[in-house]
């Protein structure tokens, strides 16, 4: 083996992995403060994507936000996809936030069963190409002979970035200490003074730009958009939240990193037989993680149940 | 009023549920035998296999009270293991290759080989649930849920045996009208006599307070596992349904849309209610075909498509929203008459 090759797996897999420690930071926010495991947060990445094109149901799509100058193209996206994230609290998960964990699953399911139907009826069921930001998909060159793709270092950087914005935001905020506050003991930090209503608006809107980011990674990188194409990497995000711990931020991004690199270094190491099963493989360790450690790899100590 | 004194209105009255839904199934399926009506027909049939998707879903959902997101993996393993043993008895080495020569030279009856998969589903549902049944709420959906992705993901890569993301086509279609609504009723006296039984009972128990029910005694992990084997048995059986209701099986169709379709379906309902679940297949199934003819167009009128699944995804969160307990409250078909009429006769008899 040589170098260059291990270089550009190690990178790939830290994409990967940092592009899933995204989604699951999106859906650990959500849980830690309201136990909720939101389905639909694929969606929000989906309708991201979506939203760039006219609506119509030719193959190659026009672009309508897509057409923008870049900075004003990801600004209107990113808000737009975190309005309809907190649409989705105020609308349909306030109304259901004292239900059961299970329940709640359901009712997100239901959510993003109806925004991709949504999807469905207004773009149709066809994929379509969209080439965002086409800078941004050719290789570079690092050193003699190692090329890695831009978009991956791009991701990675993002991804860093944003992620030490958000722990300035939870050391040194009000608000992000009492978001702390309210993973560990929601009721308690009510009694204290959190208004909690506030706080769980905000979390959606943290989540809800996190997917707003994605959408415009993931489009640049596939370069095609379907309805269902949130779902699949959805499931990914979900296995990651499971594996960090539901609730622990680190544990999401931990997860995230996990997956990652796990599902790359997997396609890299398994014999070729096995490979085929990957994703039974990586859904079967979901299951001995969960009856390992119940409570994911990071515990909190919210996250002990009590009778 | 109506003397309950005679043994056998004590008894209709003991399973008036079972009796009201088995009845009610009865006339609609006697309405649409008799017009002759296909596409109806076909509607129908779909929906009593459902019904028995839907009940073995009531059996261990409603009393563990643990949502289960895994059991059309069980639906899916015993509709293949159906059409190992019925299927296309000329094609099979080419669709399913990989399989014994036992089974590659030998074509079963419908009948043992629908028990057969689900006597393999719930074999299958005792190794895996021996392991998830350990958990409590939200993990164990969680469990249940990768439960179903392994599920899905082995079938779709096995190929030689399942024909992977291609479909199996011509099973016998045998799951008529008639075929389906025996089923059915089966399915619905298994969870109806389940939850009348004692481990129902405890089951129910460890729903409303799992510490409590420990605390009297009650095995909570066994008898999770029991309803989870017993629902599962019922689950594969409608899997072999659905193969020989659709002539074809794609491992695609038991993926997130068949799960949601079928959870909604019992939510609707109410999810601690036999009658639930059936009057949510009911429901749901009438609604979902009358949007579809809506979508393809009735004369000038139509509706976007995929207006049926926007519309049932709606009512579902409205549902979890407003009416938790769905639409029968949780509750069975009420004995009509009198109120309790043994308490009444025995108040006669000391007066």
């Amino acid at each position: 083996m040589d170098w260059p090759y291990i270089f550009q797996t190690a990178i790939s897999a830290l994409s990967f992995g940092s592009f899933y420690a995204l989604g699951a930071l999106g859906i650990g926010l959500l849980f830690s403060v309201l136990r909720l495991i939101n389905f639909a947060h694929g969606d929000f990445i989906t309708i991201g994507g979506y939203a760039l094109i006219v609506p119509s149901s030719a193959v190659v799509a026009t672009l309508s936000i897509g057409g923008f100058h870049p900075a004003l193209l990801a600004i209107c996206i990113i808000v737009l996809v975190t309005v309809v994230a907190l649409l989705s609290y105020f609308v349909v998960f306030q109304h259901v936030q004292n239900s059961s964990p299970a329940t709640m699953m359901i009712v997100s399911f239901a959510l993003g069963y109806v925004l991709q139907n949504v999807i469905v009826m207004i773009y149709e069921g066809r994929p379509k190409a969209v080439n965002l930001f086409p800078e941004l998909t050719g290789p570079i060159q690092i050193a003699d002979g190692v090329s890695v793709p831009l978009l991956q270092l791009v991701i990675i950087a993002v991804t860093w970035l944003l992620l030490i914005a958000l722990v300035l935001f939870f050391r040194r905020t009000a608000a992000g200490v009492q978001m702390r506050a309210a993973a560990e003991d929601f009721r308690m930090a009510r009694m204290l003074g959190v208004r909690g209503k506030r706080l769980i608006a905000l979390a959606f809107i943290l989540s809800g730009s996190l997917a707003g980011i994605m959408s415009l990674l993931f489009v640049t990188q596939k370069g095609v958009l379907m309805y269902n194409m949130g779902l699949s990497i959805m499931l990914f995000f979900f296995i990651a939240t499971v594996i960090g711990g539901m609730g622990s931020l680190i544990g999401a991004v931990v997860g995230g990193y996990a997956v990652g690199i796990a599902s790359v270094v997997l396609s890299a190491v398994l014999p070729e037989d096995v490979r085929p099963f990957r994703d039974a493989c990586v859904f079967l360790i979901v299951i001995i993680i969960l009856l390992w450690r119940p409570q994911g790899l990071v515990l909190t100590k919210a996250a002990r149940e009590r009778v | 009023m109506i003397e309950a004194n005679t043994p056998v209105l004590r008894l209709v009255r003991t399973f008036w549920p079972l009796v009201v839904l088995s009845v009610g199934l009865l006339i609609i399926v006697v309405i649409i035998d008799l017009s002759g009506d296909i596409i109806l027909a076909q509607t129908l049939i779909e929906g009593l296999v459902r019904v028995v998707i839907v009940a073995a879903l009531y059996l261990f959902i409603g009393n563990s009270g643990i949502i289960s997101f895994g059991h059309i993996g069980f639906m899916m393993i015993g509709a293949y293991a159906t059409a190992w043993q019925t299927c296309c008895p000329y094609t099979r080495d080419m669709f399913m290759p990989g399989l014994p020569t036992y089974l590659l030279n030998n074509t079963h009856h419908f009948i043992p080989a629908i028990l057969l998969a689900g006597l393999l589903a719930a074999v299958v549902a005792l190794i895996t649930g021996y392991a998830i049944m350990r958990l409590s709420g939200i993990a164990a959906s969680i469990g249940t849920f990768a439960l179903m992705m392994v599920f899905y993901s082995v079938y779709l890569r096995w190929s030689t045996w399942t024909s992977g993301a291609s479909s199996v086509i011509g099973l016998p279609t045998t799951t008529t009208v008639w075929v389906g609504y025996v089923y059915a009723v089966i399915a619905i006296t298994a969870a109806f006599l389940y939850s009348r039984s004692r481990w129902g009972l405890a089951l129910r128990s460890s729903r409303d307070d799992e510490v409590a029910a420990r605390a009297a005694g009650v095995n909570v992990f066994g008898q999770r596992l029991l309803a989870f084997v017993v629902s599962a048995f019922f689950c594969g059986m409608a899997g072999g349904l659905f193969g020989h209701f659709l002539g074809m099986l794609t491992v695609d169709s038991f993926h997130l849309k068949m799960t949601f379709i079928t959870l909604s379906m019992l939510v609707l309902g109410g999810m601690q209610s036999l009658t639930g679940a059936v009057v949510g297949v009911v429901v749901l199934t009438v609604v979902i075909d009358v949007l579809r003819r809506l979508e393809t167009g009735v004369g000038d009128f139509s509706i976007p498509t995929s207006s049926a699944e926007v519309f049932v995804g709606v009512v579902i969160i409205l549902i979890l929203i407003f009416r938790q307990s769905g639409i029968t409250g949780n509750a069975e078909v009420y004995w009509p008459f009198k109120p309790d009429i043994s308490a009444a006769a025995a108040m006669k008899r000391q007066s």
